[in-house]
C-alpha cells in the first residue's frame, strides 16, 4: 500500500485547526434525513432513554389503573379480562420495553465517554436496534389499544398462552414483542462489550476500567448468553400457535414445563441485567460523593463478574411448585442463597467507602442510599423465598409482588433516578433542581413503602398474584386500600421528577464540565459534550483519571485524522495502542434496515408466510447498509496502512 | 508480510511526542481478534450456539420424557442426504480457508478464486438441504420429535441460508468494488463464519441422524 | 321468587357478612404439621434477615454520622492511608464472615424443613384425586373397594389427625393447589401427575384459591378444605357414597325431569340418575356445599338460581352457559338441587 497522503491530524488542543476540523468532520447531520441518519452513541442512548421512560410512564399508569381495581373488594373498575391484559402489559413493559433498555441506553451514551474513545464499536448496529426497539413497542400497544393485549401474564406460561387456551392473536403480540426487544438487547450488548474490550484509551488498563464499565460488560456477555433461550422459546410457542408444532402439548411428547425452563434461564439472568447497571450506578456515584476512590474496588470488580456466572444457575427458583425431582431444588437454595455473598460484598465496600470518606450530601447520593433500605430489605425476602418450604407457601402470592417490587425498585430504580440526577447536568448542560430533588425523594420513598410492604402480609395471609378482585371476607381489603393510596403518593414523585428534569431544561443552571468534582472521563469534556466527544482521546495512568495521573506519563493520543472519522482500537488487557479504525458515517440505512426487520416481524404475526417472504426487505437492507460507498473507500484508501 | 505479525497486537507501537502518544503510524485495519468484526462475529456465534446448544438439550430432553421417540434402531431420518451434506460441507472448507488465507495475505486473485468455490459449493449444500427436508420421515406437526427435529434442521439452514447470502454479496464485492484493505478483514471474518457453520452441523447432523440409532 | 328479584337479592347475598363461614387462610397460623414445619422455618430465617437489615443500617447510619462534610471542590483523598484501609478490610471480610455462616444457617434450616416435610407419617391416608379445570376443583375420593369410590367439587372433607394424600391433574392449563393454614404450594400441570400430602390437627374450615394465574376466572376458583372429627368425616363420607334419592316433592320431581332433559345432564353428573357428564361439578351433593362456583357465592337458592340463569353475570368467562328457563322451570331446577344433601 503507498505511503498516507498528508492528512490534517488530531493532536492540538482546543481552539486549534485541528479542533475546528474535527468539530467540522463530526457534526451532527441536519433536517429529518439527518436525525434518521445520524449514528452518535449519544443520540442513540437518548433516544433509548427517553423512549424507555415514556414505556415506564404508560407501565405506571396500568399499574394505577390496577391499583384502583383492587383498592376495595368486588370493585368494578375493571372487568377480568381488562385486568388480565393490564397485568401482563404492565410486567411485559416494565421488564421488556422499560428496564432493559434503559440501562443499555445509559451505557450507551456514557461508556464511550468514561472509556474515552468517540463512538461504539458498531454505531449502525446500536442505532438500528433503537428502531427496531421503538417498533416493537408501538406493535406491542397497538394490540392492546384493539383489546388484543396480551392476557398471559408477563412470563407466558403454556397452555394458557399455547394455540389451545391462548386465543385469538394476543400471544402472538407477546411472542413477536419478545422477538423484538430480545434483537435489540443482542444488538446494543455486542456493540458494548465491543468498546468496552477493544476501544478504550490507551493506559486504561482492565484494572484500570471503571466500574460501570465492568458492569456493562458482565451484563452484555450476560444477554449474550441469556436473551437467545426467550427468543427461542417464544418462537417455539409461535410455531405451535402458527404452524402446529407439539413442543409443549403433552399429548404428543411434548411437556409444558419446558417453556418455564427455556423461560427462567433467561428470566433469571433478565433481573441481572437491570439489577447490575443499578449497582453500577451506586459504584459510579458513592465516590464521588466520599470524594474518595472505591473502598475495595478490585473486589467489588468481582463482585460483579462472579453475581454475572451465578445468576445462570438459579432459574428453578421459580418452579419449586412445580414437579421438578426434589433432590434438585436445593441446589438452587443453596445457589439463590449464595448470590448474596457478591452483593453483600459490594454493599460493605460501599459503606466502608462512605465511612472513610468525606460526604457530598446531593440528590444522586440520597436515592442511592435508599438502596440500602429497600433493595436490602428485597434481597432478604429474596433469601426467604429461595428456601424451597418458604417458597411454597408465598410463591405465586402479593409476598413475591412485594419482593420484585423491592429488588426492583431497590435495587435499579432508586439507583436509576440517582444516576439521572447526577449525569442530567453532563447530558443536557443545567442542572436540576435539588431542592424539588430532595421532596421527590422523600415522596417516592415513603409512597414505595406504603404501597409494597403491606403486600408481604397479603401473601402470607393467602392473596394469590394476578386476581382481579376479591371478596370482602378474605379480609385484604384494609391493606389493599392502603397499598393503593402509597401507589398514587408514588404517581405524585413520579410526575414532580418529570416536572423537575422540564424545569431542568428549561432554566436549569447551567452545570459546567464537572459539577460534582468527579473522577472519571465523562467529566472531562463540555456539557453536553461535542459530537467527537474528545479533542484529543485521553492517555490515562490511573483509576479516576480526573484525579490523578502518574507524572511524565503522556496525556493524550495524537495522529488520528481530524478530517475523516477516526477512533483508536486498543488491546484488550493493557490497552496499547493497536489498529486506527475508520468509524462509519451518519446513514440511514439502520433506519431502514430496522423498518424492514420491523415489517417481516409485524407480517409474522398474522402470517406464516410473511415469516418467509418478510425477509427479502431485510436482506436487501442490509446489503445497502453494508455495500461500501466509493467516497468512503478512498477517504480511507488515503489513510490505509497495512498491518 | 508474516502472518504472525498481521495477528500480534500493538506491533507497531505508538510514538511519544512530548505528552503525546502518536497514533499515526499505526496500521489502519488489522485480522483477527484486533478487528472489531472479529468481535462482533465472536458476538453472533455465541449467540447461535446457546440457540443451538439449547435446541440439542431440547432433543434429548424430550427424548427422557416421550416413550414414543424413535431410539435404538427404530424410526429416523434417512441417512443419505444428510450424510452427503456432511462430507460436502466438510469439503466447503477447502475453498473457504483459500479464501481466509488468501484475504491474509491480500491476494486478491486467488480471494476470488476461492470465494467463487465457495459460493458454488455453498449452493449445492443448498439444494442438499432442500432434499434432506424431504428425507425426514416425519411432519413437524407429528409430534414433538418431527417438530424437534425440523426446528434443529430448520435453525442451522436459517445460518446457512444468511451465510450463503453473505459470501455471494462479498463474491460480487471483490469483482466490481469499491476495494480497500477492510474487505479482506471481511472476507476473512466471512471464513471464520463459515467454519462456525461447518462446525456446528457436525453435531446436529449427529443428533438428527445418528441419535436415533441409539 | 321473579326473575327480576334475583339481582337484588344476589346482591345481598354478596354483601351479608354471613354469605360463607369464616374460614381460615393464614400461613403464619398453621392447622397441621406441613405448615407448621414452614412456619417454624420462616420464624427463624425472618429473626435472621431482621438482624442483618437492623445492622446494615446501622452500619450506614453510623458511616454516614461519623464522615465528615464536603463540597464538589474539596480535594479527593486518592490515597487512603493503607492502615486504615487494612482496618476497614478486616471488618468487611468479618461482616462477610458472619453472612456467610447465617446463609448456612438458612440453607441448613431449608434442607431439614425439606425432610421434615417429605416425612410425614402416611399410614392409613386419605387418597384424593384433584383435577384442576378451569375455573373449579373436581375431586374423586379413591378407595380400593371400587364401590366405595365418590366424587365431588369444589369442597374437600378431610378427617383430622389422618394424612391426605392428593394427586393433582390439570385438564386445560396449569393450576395451583394452595391452601396456606395446612400446607404449601403444588402446582397442577397437565400432561404430570403431581402428589401433595398433608394433615390437619384441628377442626376448622381452611379455605384455599388456585395459586397459578389459570385464565379470566382465576380470581374465583377457591377451594374449601373442612376438617372434621373422625367420626363425622365418616358420616359424611358416607352420605357423599349415597346415590341421589328420588325427591318426594312434585316440584322437585318437575325439576330432576328438566335437569336430565335439558342441556344441564350434558355436563353434570348426579349418581342414582342417568347423568353422567364430568366437565362440570358433580352436583349428586350439592346442596350439602357451604359455596358454589367455586367459593363465589353462598349455597343459597337465591344464589343457586341466579347462577344457573346466568353464570356470566357473576363469573364472566365461565365455561357454564346461561339457563333461559322460564322463571317456574328456574324454581323446580333449584328445588330438586336443593333436595341433594
Amino acid at each position: 500500500m503507498s505511503a498516507p497522503r498528508e492528512t490534517l491530524r488530531d493532536g492540538d488542543g482546543p481552539g486549534s485547526r485541528a479542533a475546528e476540523t474535527l468539530a467540522m468532520t463530526w457534526r451532527t447531520p441536519k433536517g429529518i434525513v439527518g436525525w434518521l441518519s445520524n449514528i452518535d452513541h449519544k443520540s442513540t442512548g437518548k433516544r433509548f432513554i427517553v423512549t424507555a421512560f415514556a414505556f415506564f410512564l404508560a407501565a405506571a399508569f396500568l399499574a394505577a389503573l390496577m391499583r384502583t381495581q383492587l383498592v376495595v373488594p368486588d370493585n368494578h373498575f375493571v372487568g377480568p379480562d381488562l385486568y388480565n391484559q393490564l397485568f401482563t402489559m404492565h410486567g411485559t413493559t416494565m421488564m421488556f420495553l422499560f428496564a432493559v433498555p434503559m440501562m443499555q441506553g445509559m451505557s450507551l451514551y456514557f461508556v464511550p465517554l468514561m472509556v474515552g474513545t468517540r463512538n461504539t464499536a458498531f454505531p449502525r448496529m446500536s442505532a438500528s436496534a433503537y428502531w427496531i426497539y421503538l417498533v416493537g413497542g408501538l406493535t406491542l400497544y397497538a394490540g392492546f389499544l384493539c383489546n388484543t393485549g396480551a392476557d398471559a401474564g408477563w412470563f407466558a406460561y403454556v397452555p394458557l398462552a399455547g394455540p389451545q387456551y391462548g386465543i385469538g392473536k394476543r400471544s402472538d403480540f407477546w411472542n413477536v414483542l419478545v422477538n423484538f426487544s430480545e434483537a435489540m438487547g443482542l444488538m446494543v450488548a455486542v456493540d458494548l462489550a465491543t468498546v468496552i474490550l477493544k476501544m478504550r484509551a490507551p493506559g486504561m488498563s482492565l484494572r484500570r476500567m471503571p466500574i460501570f464499565a465492568w458492569a456493562t460488560l458482565v451484563t452484555s456477555i450476560m444477554i449474550i448468553f441469556a436473551m437467545p433461550t426467550v427468543m427461542l422459546g417464544a418462537n417455539l410457542v409461535q410455531l405451535d400457535r402458527m404452524l402446529g408444532t407439539h413442543f409443549f402439548n403433552p399429548g404428543a411428547g411434548g411437556d409444558v414445563i419446558l417453556w418455564q425452563h427455556l423461560f427462567w434461564f433467561f428470566g433469571h439472568p433478565e433481573v441481572y441485567f437491570i439489577f447490575i447497571p443499578g449497582l453500577a450506578f451506586i459504584s459510579s456515584i458513592i465516590p464521588t460523593f466520599a470524594r474518595r476512590p472505591m473502598f475495595g474496588h478490585d473486589a467489588v470488580v468481582l463482585s460483579l463478574i462472579s453475581t454475572g456466572f451465578l445468576s445462570f444457575g438459579l432459574w428453578v427458583h421459580h418452579m419449586f411448585a412445580t414437579n421438578v425431582p426434589d433432590v434438585g431444588k436445593s441446589f438452587f437454595t443453596a445457589m439463590s442463597l449464595m448470590i448474596a455473598i457478591p452483593t453483600a460484598v459490594q454493599i460493605f465496600c460501599w459503606i466502608a467507602t462512605l465511612a472513610t470518606g468525606r460526604i457530598q450530601w446531593r440528590p444522586p447520593l440520597l436515592y442511592v442510599l435508599a438502596f440500602f433500605f429497600i433493595l436490602v430489605l428485597g434481597g432478604l425476602s429474596g433469601l426467604l423465598l429461595g428456601s424451597v418450604p418458604i417458597d411454597l407457601q408465598v410463591h405465586d402470592s402479593y409476598f413475591v409482588v412485594a419482593h420484585l417490587h423491592y429488588v426492583l425498585i431497590g435495587g435499579a430504580v432508586f439507583p436509576l433516578f440517582g444516576a439521572f440526577y447526577y449525569w442530567f447536568p453532563k447530558i443536557t448542560g443545567r442542572m436540576m433542581d435539588e431542592r424539588i430533588a430532595k421532596w421527590t425523594f422523600w415522596i417516592m420513598f415513603i409512597g414505595f413503602n406504603v404501597t409494597f410492604f403491606p403486600m408481604h402480609i397479603l401473601g402470607l395471609h393467602g392473596m394469590p398474584r394476578r386476581i382481579y378482585t376479591y371478596a370482602a371476607q378474605s379480609g385484604w381489603g384494609t391493606l389493599n386500600l392502603v397499598a393503593t393510596v402509597g401507589a398514587f403518593i408514588m404517581g405524585w414523585s413520579v410526575l414532580l421528577f418529570v416536572a423537575n428534569v422540564l424545569a431542568g431544561l428549561w432554566r436549569g443552571k447551567p452545570a459546567g464540565e464537572n459539577p460534582w468534582g468527579a473522577g472519571t472521563l465523562e467529566w472531562s469534556v463540555p456539557s453536553p459534550p461535542p459530537p467527537y466527544n474528545f479533542v484529543r482521546i485521553p492517555v490515562v495512568s490511573s483509576r479516576e483519571p480526573l484525579w490523578s495521573r502518574e507524572e511524565g506519563a503522556p496525556t493524550h493520543v495524537s495522529g488520528l485524522s481530524a478530517q475523516t472519522r477516526e477512533g483508536l482500537v486498543t488491546t484488550v488487557i493493557d490497552a496499547l495502542p493497536d489498529v486506527r479504525y475508520g468509524y462509519p458515517r451518519p446513514t440511514i440505512w439502520p433506519f431502514f434496515a430496522a423498518l424492514a426487520v420491523s415489517l417481516w416481524l409485524d407480517w409474522s404475526i398474522f402470517s406464516t408466510q410473511g415469516f418467509v417472504w418478510g425477509l427479502i426487505p431485510p436482506a436487501i437492507a442490509f446489503i445497502g447498509w453494508f455495500w461500501p460507498r466509493e467516497k468512503a473507500t478512498a477517504e480511507a484508501l488515503a489513510l490505509e496502512k497495512a498491518p | 508480510m508474516s502472518r504472525r505479525r498481521e495477528a500480534t497486537p500493538a506491533s507497531v507501537p505508538a510514538v511519544r511526542r512530548g505528552d503525546a502518544l502518536d497514533v499515526a503510524n499505526l496500521p489502519s485495519y488489522g485480522f483477527s481478534h484486533r478487528s472489531l468484526m472479529w468481535w462482533g462475529t465472536a458476538g453472533m456465534m455465541a449467540i447461535e450456539g446457546v440457540a443451538f446448544g439449547f435446541m440439542v438439550v431440547i432433543y434429548f430432553y424430550f427424548r427422557a420424557l416421550d416413550p414414543g421417540w424413535p431410539r435404538g434402531g427404530t424410526g429416523g431420518p434417512d441417512l443419505f442426504w444428510g450424510s452427503l451434506n456432511a462430507v460436502l460441507i466438510v469439503v466447503s472448507a477447502i475453498p473457504n480457508t483459500v479464501a481466509e488465507k488468501a484475504a491474509m495475505n491480500r491476494d486478491l486473485p486467488k480471494v476470488r478464486m476461492g470465494l467463487v468455490g465457495l459460493s458454488l459449493v455453498s449452493l449445492g449444500l443448498c439444494v442438499v438441504r432442500w432434499m434432506e427436508f424431504t428425507r425426514l420421515n416425519v411432519g413437524f406437526d407429528e409430534s414433538a420429535y418431527g417438530s424437534t427435529v425440523w426446528t434443529l434442521l430448520g435453525l442451522h439452514t436459517f445460518n446457512l441460508v444468511t451465510d450463503v447470502a453473505d459470501t455471494l454479496v462479498l463474491t460480487v464485492l471483490m469483482y466490481k468494488g469499491p476495494l480497500e484493505g477492510k474487505r479482506f478483514v471481511d472476507i476473512a471474518e466471512n471464513s471464520g463464519y463459515w467454519d462456525f457453520i461447518v462446525l456446528t452441523w457436525l453435531p446436529i447432523y449427529a443428533v438428527i441422524y445418528w441419535a436415533p440409532k441409539f | 321468587m321473579k326473575a327480576h328479584a334475583i339481582a337484588p337479592a344476589l346482591l345481598a347475598a354478596l354483601a351479608s357478612p354471613a354469605a360463607w363461614p369464616q374460614a381460615a387462610h393464614d400461613a403464619l397460623q398453621p392447622a397441621g404439621p406441613q405448615a407448621a414445619h414452614i412456619a417454624s422455618l420462616w420464624w427463624l430465617a425472618v429473626a435472621i434477615c431482621a438482624v442483618v437489615f437492623v445492622a446494615i443500617l446501622a452500619a450506614l447510619a453510623w458511616a454516614l454520622w461519623r464522615a465528615p462534610r464536603a463540597q464538589a471542590s474539596t480535594p479527593p483523598e486518592i490515597s487512603p492511608p493503607p492502615a486504615a484501609e487494612r482496618r476497614h478490610a478486616r471488618g468487611v471480610a468479618i461482616a462477610l464472615g458472619v453472612c456467610i455462616v447465617l446463609l448456612v444457617v438458612i440453607l441448613v434450616g431449608s434442607i431439614s424443613t425439606d425432610r421434615a416435610l417429605a416425612s410425614l407419617p402416611l399410614q392409613d391416608a386419605v387418597h384424593i384425586d384433584l383435577t384442576g379445570h378451569q375455573w373449579w376443583w373436581e375431586a374423586t375420593y379413591d378407595d380400593p373397594q371400587p364401590d366405595r369410590i365418590f366424587h365431588t367439587a369444589n369442597e374437600l372433607h378431610v378427617p383430622v389427625g389422618r394424612p391426605v394424600i392428593v394427586t393433582l391433574h390439570s385438564d386445560d392449563v396449569i393450576h395451583s393447589f394452595w391452601v396456606p393454614s395446612l400446607d404449601g404450594k403444588k402446582d397442577l400441570i397437565p400432561g404430570r401427575t403431581a402428589q401433595i400430602e398433608f394433615r390437619a390437627d384441628r377442626p376448622g374450615d381452611y379455605r384455599g384459591q388456585c395459586a397459578e394465574y389459570c385464565g379470566l376466572q382465576h380470581a374465583f376458583m377457591a377451594l374449601d378444605v373442612i376438617a372434621m372429627p373422625p367420626g363425622e368425616y365418616a358420616a359424611w363420607a358416607e352420605a357423599q357414597r349415597r346415590p341421589a334419592a328420588d325427591p318426594a316433592d312434585p316440584q322437585a320431581r318437575r325439576g330432576r325431569d328438566l335437569f336430565l332433559s335439558g342441556t344441564c345432564m350434558m355436563c353434570h353428573a348426579i349418581l342414582g340418575t342417568t347423568a353422567s357428564a364430568r366437565s362440570a361439578p358433580d352436583l349428586t351433593h350439592v346442596a350439602s356445599r357451604a359455596r358454589i362456583a367455586a367459593g363465589r357465592l353462598a349455597n343459597t337458592p337465591e344464589n343457586l338460581a341466579a347462577w344457573i340463569h346466568d353464570p356470566q353475570a357473576i363469573k364472566p368467562g365461565a365455561n357454564m352457559p346461561a339457563n333461559l328457563l322460564a322463571p317456574d322451570d328456574l324454581h323446580a331446577v333449584v328445588a330438586y338441587l336443593e333436595t341433594l344433601r
